[in-house]
């Protein structure tokens, strides 16, 4: 177990100073996402046109892998339609339980995540901001929860 | 911590003490295990291991049922157990002493049977604000039902329980006080002698969750004079699934069977029935036999090694873990009540609970991180999870100082 695996730069980096921290109003959709095991919580507000994500903002309080989740998360989304934002998820999806991603695409800065597989306890931290998301894209309003 | 005979100090040898847990031989991640999770659950020495395996392997049938001597064997093992408990607990009688799965089966016991029976709208349930979820969501579920209400008095930014409003949230519609007696997220131990005489003196019956208290003081519920103290085995080094609930005996006597079932009755008719003498009333079905044994053998481990000894060993690793953590740069100590159980509760500027978990266990460091099942107390102190230390009679002073350079990783991690 290599904790530099987990704790890598990118993912101090982007705890340090989360992405697109905050909140968008108005917004075209909103989630609330817990976790009840740990008492995290993350808030994401968004701005589509049409099938695309313009802007995402996020908020709340949690341990440093999923706040650099959700940072990095922003960023990758960020102008993607809604079925390129599926496809990266379930490449992220992949990472997280340590499969190969299905399309053997490169994830990009999301790939410094790759650490969390190692660490099972640890998954449902990097996984609450993409749940989150998805519930935001639907428009859901009853908060998503990890368990 | 009242003056200790020096022979008993003399006797509680640390190192004999921990090699008598296997499970602390292991190492985690390649490094020694140094477990300070005793709080959620303690480990077992190897008298405990050892009655189980002897039970299962020389006694085991159902109890009170048979003629048969396995079944006679069985019986007397699980019945010598709870005569075990009453003498650790100082109960008048084997009658007051009602086996369970655990503290939490224990108050549901309580909230279910007396609560259902006693209960009404306009009354009150008393606990406070430090409670185990255990301690609270039973008394709402039960209030819920009878249109009662529940009360919590709050505490102060130290721990401890504001006396002066417990005082006055104690009136005439309270019918109940249900308390910790040491809180299992702060270790703030509760003045729970002056606690039972506030109430009794208005003639309300007290609970007691006594889940953090049996493995670390000593407990006699006549001297307490408190009407119910409940207990789980696996936090006094025994088994899982096995506790126990002490009532006082008129109390008990008056209280209508929870859950129906075999052992609990003397005759069934399809009408009606009639129930068993206690404390079997309060025991349906075969209960759990292995665990009863195993928790007689790890009470009859605690009182070898002597209370007043283990107390005062786990005292002085609070004082030097305090100490030592308190010097931590960006380390805040949350709950710093001056009577305390070897508990350590904290939080790292900077850092979240669960990345000190994970750094922490990466170095063979077990602690718990998280709300504690205990909300209402972290919603108090304005945190969603604290980190937290605790001790058990098989901790040493080198576990301290292991837990201190495993922070000092955390710090070199996060900068």
């Amino acid at each position: 177990m290599d904790l530099k695996e987990l704790y890598r730069e990118v993912i101090l980096d982007h705890n340090r100073s989360p992405r697109n921290f905050g909140r968008l109003d108005p917004a075209d959709g909103s989630a609330a996402g817990h976790n009840p095991l740990c008492g995290d919580t993350l808030d994401i507000t968004l701005r589509m046109q049409g099938d695309r994500l313009t802007d995402l903002r996020f908020e709340g309080q949690g341990c440093a892998i999923s706040v650099a989740s959700a940072s990095l998360m922003s960023e990758a989304v960020k102008g993607r339609r809604r079925d390129e934002i599926e496809q990266i998820f379930g490449d992220v999806h992949a990472l997280l339980t340590g499969r190969e991603s299905p399309g053997g695409r490169d994830l990009g800065k999301l790939a410094a995540l790759a650490g969390v597989a190692e660490f099972p306890a640890r998954v449902k931290c990097a996984s609450l901001c993409w749940h989150t998301l998805n519930a935001a894209l639907a428009h859901q309003q009853a908060p998503v929860s990890t368990e | 911590m009242s003056a200790r005979p020096a022979v008993a100090l003399a006797l509680f040898d640390p190192v004999r003490v921990r090699a008598e847990f296997p499970i602390l031989a292991r190492t985690i991640h390649g490094k020694p295990l140094v477990y300070l999770d005793s709080a959620a659950s303690s480990q077992r020495p190897w008298a405990v291991l050892r009655a189980v395996e002897h039970y299962e392997t020389h006694c085991h049938a159902n109890v009170h049922r048979g003629v048969h001597s396995l079944s006679q064997s069985a019986t007397q093992a699980y019945e010598g157990a709870r005569e075990t408990a009453r003498r650790f607990l100082n109960a008048r009688s084997t009658r007051e002493i009602v086996f369970v799965r655990g503290t939490t089966e224990a108050i549901n016991l309580v909230a279910n049977s007396w609560g259902r029976s006693q209960l009404k709208a306009g009354d009150e349930v008393l606990i406070t604000q430090l409670e185990h979820h255990s301690n609270i969501v039973p008394w709402q579920l039960i209030c819920a039902a009878t249109g009662a209400t529940l009360r919590a008095a709050p505490i102060t930014a130290a721990g401890e329980l504001d006396m002066a409003a417990f005082e006055r949230l104690l009136t005439a519609r309270t019918r109940l006080v249900a308390v910790a007696h040491i809180s299992n997220a702060l270790g703030t131990v509760l003045p729970v002698h002056e606690i039972v005489r506030l109430a009794h003196a208005r003639d309300i019956p007290v609970l007691l969750d006594g889940a953090q208290a049996v493995a670390h003081a000593s407990v006699d519920v006549r001297a307490l004079d408190c009407d119910f103290y409940a207990f789980s085995g696996h936090k006094v080094y025994g088994p899982t699934g096995i506790g126990v609930l002490y009532a006082r005996e008129s109390l008990l006597a008056s209280m209508p069977p929870w859950q129906g079932g075999g052992d609990m009755i003397l005759s069934v008719q399809i009408e009606s029935s009639t129930y068993n003498d206690l404390p079997w009333r309060f025991e349906a079905g075969t209960p759990n036999i292995s665990g009863a044994v195993g928790l007689g053998a790890a009470l009859e481990y605690v009182e070898s090694l002597g209370r007043e000894a283990i107390a005062a060993h786990e005292h002085g690793l609070l004082e030097l873990a305090t100490a030592r953590l308190a010097a931590l740069p960006g380390l805040r100590l949350v709950g710093t009540a001056a009577q305390k159980a070897a508990v350590l509760s904290f939080t790292m500027q900077g850092v979240h609970p669960h990345d000190i978990g994970t750094i922490l266990d990466s170095e063979g460091v077990a602690i718990r991180t998280g709300h504690h099942c205990a909300m209402p107390l972290m919603e108090y102190y304005g945190l969603a999870a604290t980190a937290r230390a605790s001790f058990g009679c098989y901790n040493n002073a080198h576990d301290v100082e292991r837990l201190v350079q495993s922070l000092q990783r955390v710090r070199e991690v996060f900068g």
